[in-house]
């Protein structure tokens, strides 16, 4: 019970945080916004037993990646950004209706022709969402791919010093 | 995992070297040693695939790999033609002035991806393995930075294949959701009643992905370009061991984890396409590098006339194809390496510059002319036997009409691989042509290679024991699958 409610307040705080990002004036303003929905949904993950994917997400997303938006903010010229235009209410609202409406033809439809996965139960995403189940997996199984997408990494990283860096010789 | 290594020692041998020469290359800065290095070890691998050609098929790494059979027929492709292109672009690379040790490792790094790819029997295998070739060619292509030709080529095949793995991963996760495995034999035990919308939605977003990295039309938009202004060896290296190891891995997906009925229309109508559009575009095409990319297309399509028979003999037929492909095009992109004169990386060079030149250098001359007969699939030589076994399967399973188009395509790819030839012997030479053919001697190593090529051509269009082997390995015990639901 404390879990669904706790999964509805994030819920409610992830929207929340996603349209202040997006009706937010200053691009400070929206990159925090953008902070606070990404860990509202690391905080979703964590109610649907999806550990590894939570801490995953707090590290890739608000971590590594919110620092690089914040850098891009910084290194621009903020004052020769052209003037934000004032909200236009009724365009936003008749969006939001359109897509809610085509979101629910998309579900009619794919119920229809029977598409749809059944949903997974909790209990089986609290056996296979923990980090050390992954990795028994990752390290056995799928070892040899693990260590093949440890050269494409390093390719890409040759790549990237060869393209940028080499002075023609 | 020791059982496992020794099993796909090619694989670790590859991996191992290309991590070594990283690292040595790092504090021998262009040490003459570096190509031998790659060449010495992707030989290595070459001979153990080789000795490993008849062994027993099993598998290795949990089911990730398959060994011995046609995965080590594909990995023996892949890995000779490394070789070759290690060989070729040695004096190539000194000639343009970019002889760089990375490229030597990220050649072995794309060949670690094409082993992965060509002896897959897992879809995360096939991903992965595409993944390590693709973004390793993608540097390979544009890694002469100053010369604007090879960036945009890069930068344009970077964006498309970009696209073609969304494509690739979303038809890998629609599989997965409608059967429950990766595993091609268990993928083809899990599909229900015929596949549902998602199986097979995940099989056509897979093969469009597939058809991207053959460049089969109408996905060949790239191919031109890329093999346009990439350092031409390593064109070669493109043109032939990718689609050799995309192509292993798409006939065993095809062979091991389908349903044979639906899918073969489909490849027949891309088949058509792309023998159609391939030989009709590059009738009209100047460049030399734009001619053979657009023949490479023509090919791909010749092969997915054998794929969409559905037959085993077609399965047999398209492994021979690749390798005379193979042996084909790399010495063709060897000739054309050496008679490079632009400094551009023969991206702006014209076919009519060189006029005469198989008088002034008539190795390279007599050396083309076996390879534009084997393209346009001449008896006696290699390229007539694969154009065989892929049409003759073909009309077996009842696309006559496929087989004929075929055959006319070819008639007309005629026209232009002998022009070739009509221009470097009928033509009367210019100033430019002959300053050309004066301007530089022949590498002993790259003669050895085409020499090679020629030889091989020969041998292979004269005995047809290379398509009994490939023949074997769709035989043994798994008739039953084919024919089975």
């Amino acid at each position: 019970m404390t879990v669904s409610i706790l999964f509805f307040v994030l819920a409610a705080a992830a929207l929340t945080a996603a349209l202040g990002m997006l009706l937010s004036r200053n691009p400070v303003t929206s990159a925090l916004w953008l902070i606070l929905n990404l860990f509202c949904v690391a905080g979703l993950y964590l109610t649907l037993n999806a550990e590894f994917i939570a801490v995953i997400q707090v590290l890739v997303y608000a971590g590594a990646i919110m620092v690089l938006f914040l850098f891009v903010i910084m290194l621009l010229n903020l004052a020769s950004l052209p003037d934000l235009k004032r909200i236009e209410w009724k365009r936003i609202i008749s969006f939001m209706l359109g897509m809610g409406l085509l979101a629910m033809l998309t579900f009619i439809i794919a119920h229809a022709l029977d598409v749809m996965p059944d949903p997974l139960s909790l209990d089986l995403a609290a056996e296979t969402g923990s980090a050390s189940s992954l990795a028994k997996v990752l390290f056995t199984q799928y070892a040899m791919i693990f260590e093949v997408i440890g050269i494409l990494l390093l390719a890409a990283t040759i790549g990237a010093v060869v393209i940028a860096k080499r002075k023609p010789v | 995992m020791w059982g496992d290594m020794a099993a796909t020692l090619s694989l670790v041998i590859v991996s191992l070297a290309g991590l070594a020469l990283v690292v040595f290359d790092a504090f021998n800065n262009r040490h003459v040693a570096t190509p031998w290095i790659a060449g010495l070890a992707l030989l290595a691998g070459f001979i153990f695939e080789i000795v490993g050609l008849g062994g027993p098929e099993g598998t290795a790494y949990s089911d990730m790999l398959r060994t011995g059979g046609s995965a080590a027929f594909v990995n023996a492709l892949v890995l000779g033609s490394g070789v070759l292109t290690v060989i070729l672009s040695v004096p190539y690379l000194k000639k343009i002035g970019h002889n760089i040790g990375e490229v030597y490792a990220l050649i072995l790094f794309a060949t670690v991806g094409m082993l992965v790819l060509g002896a897959a029997n897992n879809l995360i295998a096939v991903f992965v393995g595409l993944e390590t070739m693709s973004i390793c060619l993608y540097i390979l292509t544009g890694f002469v930075r100053s010369e604007s030709g090879s960036a945009e080529s890069a930068l344009k095949y970077f964006l498309l294949g970009a696209f073609s793995t969304g494509f690739f991963l979303y038809g890998i996760a629609l599989l997965y959701g409608a059967t429950g495995t990766m595993d091609f034999s268990a993928m083809k035990a899990g599909v229900e009643d015929g596949g549902g919308v998602m199986f097979w939605g995940g099989v056509s977003l897979l093969l469009v992905g597939f058809l991207f990295k053959v460049s089969a039309a109408p996905f060949h938009m790239w191919t031109p370009d890329a093999y346009q202004g990439a350092p031409t060896p390593i064109a070669g290296f493109m043109a032939t061991a990718s689609k050799t190891a995309a192509f292993g891995a798409l006939i065993i997906i095809l062979y091991k984890a389908l349903p044979t009925e639906r899918w073969t229309d489909v490849l027949a109508v891309f088949a058509v396409i792309t023998m159609v559009v391939g030989n009709i575009i590059a009738l009209s095409q100047q460049n030399v590098k734009r001619m053979l990319a657009y023949s490479s297309i023509a090919h791909a399509g010749y092969v997915l006339v054998g794929l969409s028979s559905g037959l085993v003999e077609g399965y047999s037929g398209a492994l021979f194809y690749l390798m005379v492909y193979v042996i084909m095009n790399i010495g063709a992109f060897g000739v054309v390496a050496l008679l490079e004169w632009d400094g551009k990386e023969g991206s702006e060079q014209t076919l009519d510059s060189l006029a005469g030149v198989g008088y002034r250098k008539p190795l390279l001359g007599w050396a083309m002319v076996v390879f534009m007969f084997s393209l346009s699939g001449f008896p006696p030589l290699a390229g007539f036997l694969g154009k065989w076994a892929v049409f003759a399967p073909a009309v077996d399973a009842g696309l006559v009409w496929l087989a004929i188009i075929g055959v006319l395509a070819s008639a007309v790819s005629a026209y232009y691989y002998l022009r070739v030839l009509v221009v470097m012997f009928m033509k009367t030479e210019t100033e430019a042509s002959s300053k050309l053919a004066d301007s530089f001697t022949i590498p002993r190593s790259s003669a050895a290679v085409i020499v090679l090529c020629v030889i091989l051509l020969f041998v292979f269009g004269l005995t047809t024991s290379v398509i009994e082997l490939t023949d074997g390995f769709f035989q043994s015990g798994s008739v039953a699958t084919v024919l089975g639901p």
